[in-house]
């Protein structure tokens, strides 16, 4: 069985998104190992992407800086394979369909299972597409997270009732981001998402403050963080762990605090 | 074959945010192709409007010049905004209006499509906002303030390369921000199903007016039909008509920028591999991990990563052949059109014009090539006259 059912074993979750390879891949490894100690249930790492057509400026500025240092998913597998060696975190890789596909599907998710990599997140494959991997996430192990959104409506019900792992609720329209008003959609979504299947919710884009996170809480099982992050480890580059981690701790009691 | 794929190619490959937009247009646009009354509306916008049917003029000088098969210009230049593309925004802006739709935005390399939205917005009163790259605002200052000028709002795209995919980018990023009564008016035959479907409709019209114009002269089809390439919206229009008629050549010129040994093309048929960006599985430029490749031609228009999925559906069966054309020949078709017959094409046509003049001499008398000139080049002399090392601005 998938590690992922325990990124929601213990309480409300916590999900931190990072960039692979920014500011470097020696920093992401320690990001996860820390990030792991200090109370994150689930980790989204994105591999780097020239054109993330789902992302706001802040991730859209990750993706570059990871890219010109030169990061692959080669890079990025063996950094996988490394933190395996001492952490047991349920892990997900968001990436755009491209990158998977140029790689070999088949490939690809065998990379995954070898680095115990749980479940993956592609923005731009929907439920129409979502055949383009699924066959081979099957045979690999490895989630296929589905994705609803505001705008979804009538397709809940049909995207939840073939969900795994567990669903990804973007709270507001547009890109990721930091924003100071979070839609009131989410708890109409995770809802829906429960009359048809008892599966997990996590929301994201938006999330900031430990306030929004505690108020998402209240009704998701998880809440998954992003660009906050990401903006706290362009500000501060190489020196961002202690940051990032206290980030991390924050955000983690506050939704634990509303249990 | 599966709705919205051609062979292999095509698909919904977008956030989960726009499907319920793009399954709407879908519907919206199966409802209406039929409907009277926007039949009746799009093809009188066409007609007392946009200026058509387009001339196919007989370029007898050039054909006496280069010796060989007798050329026609398809004069989509002629049109009002000076290109194919108000072909396709007509229709859809007024598809958008009839959904309810109050706003457009659009994306926009050269700026045709940018100016040809722009003015459809303006006339069918819908707002408008437009997105283009940075360095192409700057090759294009001009329909900068043209697109201004018509009541549109400029949106100047700083990320990534700063053309047209980056524009396309920021187009889909502004539409998932705002879908409910934003219609995303895409400019060529690209993108998740149904635009590349819905772009060719629009555009077919080139060569069901190509077909009854050179019947009524020649009394036959053309052998080739030559046109550019980027998207592929006019190679498309053009070549639509003709697929069912496999005595006729249809032939798309890639923009191979310095040529295709060289980081500076946007050649993809020569150069780029499967894969699934921007809403669709086609041919890209990319390297091998994926990641899209920062490509390159003079003409802003066609300064594209990827190709319609239609296209690399031709391309496979073999129905269509693609080639390539430098900016040097490009550049040199230019200058010889405007001297020759006095007719200045806009630097994407001058590809196929380019072509066009590799190939007649090669064919005899009796044989008829169509030249698509999608556009023309008022636009690109400033660009071109830099390029001779000339300094002229706009």
């Amino acid at each position: 069985m998938n590690k992922l059912q325990q990124a929601f074993a213990n309480g409300k979750a916590f999900i931190p998104f990072i960039t692979a390879g920014d500011p470097s891949l020696v920093i992401t490894k320690e990001l996860v190992l820390q990030m792991a100690e200090a109370g994150a249930d689930l980790i989204e790492l994105g591999i780097p992407f020239s054109d993330p057509v789902a992302e706001g400026q802040v991730i859209q500025a990750a993706s570059i800086r990871a890219l010109s240092h030169g990061i692959t998913v080669d890079h990025i597998f063996n950094m996988l394979r490394d933190i395996r060696k001492t952490c047991n975190i349920p892990i997900a890789l968001m990436t755009y369909v491209n990158p998977v596909f140029a790689y070999g599907i088949d490939s690809f998710l065998r990379n995954c299972q070898e680095t115990g990599v749980d479940a993956l997140i592609v923005p731009d494959l929907p439920f129409e597409e979502k055949d383009e991997l699924v066959p081979f996430c099957l045979k690999h192990g490895v989630y296929l997270i589905s994705m609803i959104a505001p705008t979804s409506n009538n397709r809940i019900h049909l995207i939840s009732k073939e969900a795994q792992g567990f669903v990804y609720c973007v709270s507001s329209m547009g890109v990721t981001g930091v924003r100071k008003n979070l839609g009131s959609d989410a708890e109409k979504m995770v809802k829906l998402v429960k009359e048809v299947n008892d599966i997990p919710c996590a929301v994201g884009f938006g999330i900031s403050t430990p306030e929004q996170a505690a108020r998402m809480a209240k009704y998701a099982d998880g809440v998954i963080v992003g660009s906050a992050i990401v903006k706290i480890i362009e500000q501060y580059g190489s020196r961002c762990l202690p940051h990032v981690i206290e980030y991390v701790r924050m955000m983690k009691n506050a939704i634990t605090e509303g249990d | 074959m599966p709705k919205g794929r051609f062979g292999i190619y095509g698909g919904q490959y977008i956030p989960e945010t726009l499907m319920n937009a793009v399954i709407e247009l879908g519907e919206a646009y199966e409802f209406f192709k039929s409907d009277s009354k926007f039949k009746a509306e799009l093809n009188s916008l066409l007609k007392n409007y946009a200026g058509r049917p387009s001339m196919l003029y007989f370029a007898e000088k050039m054909t006496k010049d280069l010796g060989g098969a007798k050329i026609y210009l398809k004069r989509e230049d002629l049109n009002h905004t000076g290109s194919h593309k108000i072909n396709n925004v007509l229709g859809q802006v007024l598809l958008a209006k009839y959904m309810g739709k109050t706003r457009v935005i659009a994306e926009t390399g050269a700026g045709q499509h940018g100016v040809a939205t722009a003015t459809a917005a303006s006339l069918l009163g819908l707002e408008c906002e437009i997105f283009m790259g940075k360095e192409d605002t700057q090759r294009q200052a001009l329909n900068v303030f043209r697109m201004k000028l018509l009541g549109a709002k400029v949106n100047v795209v700083t990320s990534g390369t700063q053309t047209l995919k980056d524009a396309v980018n920021e187009t889909l990023r502004e539409w998932s921000r705002r879908v409910k009564d934003t219609h995303y008016v895409l400019g060529s035959v690209m993108g998740p199903h149904p635009f590349p479907t819905i772009v060719r409709d629009f555009q077919k019209v080139i060569g069901q007016e190509v077909k009854k114009q050179i019947l009524e002269i020649e009394g036959k089809f053309p052998d080739v039909l030559v046109a550019c390439i980027g998207g592929g919206s006019n190679a498309i229009g053009l070549f639509y008509e003709f697929i069912g008629e496999p005595n006729v050549r249809l032939i798309g010129c890639e923009a191979g920028g310095y040529g295709v040994h060289t980081k500076k093309t946007a050649a993809t048929m020569a150069i780029g591999k499967i894969g699934i960006f921007h809403g669709m599985k086609s041919y890209f430029c990319q390297d091998e991990y994926g990641q899209i490749a920062p490509v390159y031609s003079i003409s802003a228009g066609l300064d594209y990563p990827g190709v319609g999925p239609e296209h690399a559906y031709l391309h496979d069966i073999g129905r269509a052949e693609y080639v390539v054309v430098t900016d040097n020949e490009a550049v040199e078709a230019f200058e010889y059109l405007s001297c020759i017959e006095g007719i200045i094409p806009a630097i994407e046509s001058a590809h196929a014009v380019a072509y066009a003049i590799k190939l007649a001499p090669k064919l005899n008398k009796n044989q008829i090539i169509v030249v698509g000139l999608s556009g023309r080049g008022d636009k690109d002399v400033a660009s071109i006259a830099r390029y001779r090392g000339v300094e002229i601005y706009e």
